[in-house]
């Protein structure tokens, strides 16, 4: 995260606010409403040249990239996509951001030398209205109308030429998803670059900008006089609505999408996960082979690529996650979604838009909780981001399925294909979901109690997703995934395994208990005891707070130095080390316990402060502690002989 | 019998000039808006969206229990709740509704 952050700093803040050729780079910022396809045109241009990362001192996100000229003397130009926005009128975060890149009031970010204004065609009258402000900043300004090839399809047309003098600056014709036309923005740049491009004034007058139905009637007038012809209705996706939005066919077909997606996660990522998990295995006793038994052997293979393995097995996953809301987004039926989820939702205070980030928790909540960046309501956003760890999230599950295998019985339930242990797992997924819809409830009925602010969502036509949109998000979501696991996770790992074989005793490494993890692990036990938790599960705990996932390996490592490598020789290490109390307080403990330091950071940055991440993690340990003390006890008592602690 | 039909007198005949909101409008037919009676910051964020003054706004799908549903309006769609609807007062109705011609 900081590292995105200083490079979209440098990239910009190394420049000295002279206008020497050579220093300063050429910014162009891309500006258009919501659903304009700005940041389609923005990949387009960038493609994987681009970081993402916050504005400083507030929550909206800023995303940089290098777009590559064609002329061969010719320097990258910076681009800058600003947040969508429908007018410049102060009101949001997002308006008061743009408003500051434009006038150059943004501390680290450049004033633009020029501006791409993208506006969907097909609707041409109502975007027009963004370009009045955008026009009267007097900036070379290319007026990209997107979508050329739906306006085309439905029978709409526009005269670019007479657009483009009436406005004054170029107006270019494109389809941003197709490709077509992106030539005319390249052409534009290389010339506000090399600075040959002159501004003409508008040949309309400019309307006065506060008055939304004076700029309206401006729009439409402008409109008329480029003989715009408004495209018929979209024919399908009138068609698609009355399947998606029907009174008993559409929730039907949104409880099947959502189960959908959720058995291929786990159906369909598991021949992946299999492959990459046998890969490292083998990749281990390769290793084991070609090196002699050294402590740097056991550091390589037992320390990092066991633990970091452990938590890269959980890609595939990841991925087919975001593909899914890939699709779903870039589709059109994501609004479809949040719409029907909207009177559930509202149930417990929170809106439609809540649910698309609330689902995603269930992959992860860091990306869940950048998603709920399109909830405009700043404490339904809050609510969103507080909850959405409390979904059970992809992290989780290793420790889950490790717990459910050594300690649930393998019987059916229901049927043949639904046994106990499926049973445990779901009942988990519900607990965890039960606990963020009542602590929802209980924020909204208290500290963050909305202001009525209506809910407005958009519902844009239904489209196909290209492949090249998809593969960006996949690409960027990878990249995020294995940084933390190349990082974070690598950092805590090596570390333990240090601590694990320190002290050095006459040259050998210490037994686990007499080492300084073992140490840790004995402080914290007076704590955890309580909950049915020795000190090498306090070990665990203690490596978890950094991520999740880590007590799998950490685990590992324990029992593997007294000779159990293997998951089924972990799984009968903790029969017979942890009580059926302690093995049912831990899966609660994990359920609601905020163990993940990428959460509580981003929490931070999209918050823009400590306060309420340090006020949920303080909630999620109290939650997780006290439930898990519930469970120790209820479980040893009722179903076990009461003994009395040891 | 005699009861209802007495109550909806006044709703079943809509050239009756009197002032019906967003809300009340049947799905299919068409109204003019007349007014926001919303706050200011509220009213301009609508405004933005298409609803203003004198633009003709058609109701069409709505979720599954009747909320929120989707208003057609100057060229997209755009839902809402009942709330924000029944706040958006049309102008009263000469006669039956409208055929869109959006």
């Amino acid at each position: 995260m900081s590292d995105c952050h200083g490079c979209a700093g440098c990239a910009v803040a190394e420049a000295p606010p002279s206008f020497q050729e050579s220093a300063r780079p050429h910014v162009v910022a891309i500006i258009g409403p919501p659903n304009s396809g700005k940041s389609t045109l923005f990949n387009r241009l960038t493609g994987l040249r681009q970081k993402v990362a916050n504005f400083p001192g507030v929550t909206v996100e800023q995303r940089v990239g290098k777009a590559k000229m064609h002329g061969s003397n010719q320097h990258d130009v910076v681009l800058v996509d600003l947040p969508g926005v429908y007018s410049l009128n102060p009101r949001s975060e997002d308006e008061q951001v743009t408003r500051d890149v434009l006038a150059g009031s943004m501390p680290g970010v450049p004033k633009p030398d020029a501006l791409l204004l993208i506006l969907d065609c097909t609707n041409l009258g109502r975007h027009l209205v963004l370009a009045a402000p955008i026009l009267s900043l007097k900036l070379p300004t290319l007026v990209i109308l997107n979508m050329a090839d739906d306006l085309k399809s439905r029978g709409g047309q526009v005269d670019t030429a007479e657009l483009a003098s009436e406005l004054g600056s170029p107006v270019a014709l494109i389809s941003a998803s197709k490709g077509q036309g992106i030539e005319k923005v390249f052409q534009f740049m290389e010339g506000t670059s090399a600075g040959t491009t002159s501004l003409a004034p508008p040949r309309v007058e400019l309307p006065v900008l506060q008055d939304i139905p004076r700029c309206r009637q401006w729009a439409h007038d402008v409109g008329t006089g480029a003989a715009y012809r408004a495209p018929a209705p979209p024919i399908w996706t009138r068609r698609l609505d009355s399947v998606f939005l029907h009174p008993i066919a559409g929730p039907l077909i949104f409880l099947i999408v959502v189960a959908g997606v959720f058995q291929t996660i786990f159906s369909g990522a598991k021949p992946l996960m299999d492959g990459l998990q046998t890969l490292f295995l083998k990749s281990g006793h390769g290793i084991e082979h070609i090196l002699p038994p050294s402590i740097f052997r056991s550091l390589l293979v037992d320390g990092i690529l066991s633990g970091v393995g452990a938590v890269i097995v959980f890609l595939p996953q990841i991925l087919l996650l975001f593909l899914f809301i890939g699709i779903l987004e870039d589709s059109g039926y994501l609004a479809r979604a949040a719409l029907i989820a909207d009177r559930t939702m509202a149930k417990f205070g929170l809106q439609g838009k809540s649910f698309i980030p609330l689902i995603s928790a269930y992959a992860c909540a860091v990306p869940a909780i950048m998603a709920t960046r399109t909830i405009e309501n700043k404490r339904d956003r809050l609510a969103t981001i507080l909850i959405a760890p409390l979904m059970t999230c992809s992290a989780r599950l290793p420790v889950y399925l490790l717990i459910i295998g050594a300690f649930i019985a393998d019987r059916p339930l229901l049927g043949r294909f639904f046994g106990m242990q499926a049973g445990a797992l779901l009942g988990l997924y519900v607990l965890g979901f039960v606990a963020a819809i009542a602590t929802a409830r209980l924020l909204k009925s208290s500290i963050l109690k909305s202001e009525r602010v209506p809910f407005v969502l958009e519902m844009p036509p239904y489209r196909w997703p290209t492949l090249r949109s998809l593969g960006l998000r996949l690409i960027d979501r990878s990249k995020v995934f294995l940084r933390r696991a190349g990082t974070v996770i690598l950092l805590v790992i090596v570390v333990l395994w240090v601590l694990e074989n320190l002290p050095v005793k006459n040259g050998q490494p210490p037994e686990i208990a007499d080492s300084f993890a073992g140490m840790i692990g004995h402080a914290v036990e007076p704590v955890i005891k309580p909950l049915g938790f020795n000190w090498k599960i306090g070990i665990g705990l203690v490596s978890s707070i950094a991520a999740r996932e880590t007590i799998v390996g950490t685990l590992g490592t324990i029992y593997g130095k007294e000779g159990t490598e293997d998951s089924v020789g972990l799984r009968k290490a903790l029969q017979s080390d942890l009580t059926p109390g302690g093995a049912i307080a831990l899966l609660i403990f994990f359920a609601f316990a905020m163990q993940c330091m990428s959460t509580v950071a981003v929490v931070r940055r999209e918050t823009g402060g400590w306060k309420w991440p340090a006020l949920q993690f303080a909630y999620m340990t109290f939650l997780a502690y006290f439930c898990a003390l519930i469970a120790n006890e209820v479980v040893r008592s009722g179903v076990f002989t009461l003994t009395a602690h040891r | 019998m005699l009861q209802m039909s007495v109550n909806s007198g006044p709703n079943a005949a809509p050239n009756a000039a009197i002032a019906r909101t967003l809300a009340q409008l049947p799905e299919g037919e068409s109204g003019v808006l007349d007014r926001l009676d919303l706050p200011d910051d509220i009213a301009r964020r609508l405004m933005e969206l298409g609803f203003l003054p004198g633009h003709i706004i058609v109701p069409a799908r709505s979720a599954p229990g009747g909320e929120p549903r989707v208003y057609r309006v100057d060229g997209s769609e755009v839902a809402l709740r009942r709330e924000t609807a029944s706040h958006l007062i049309l102008r009263p109705s000469k006669g039956p509704g409208k055929a869109s011609s959006l």
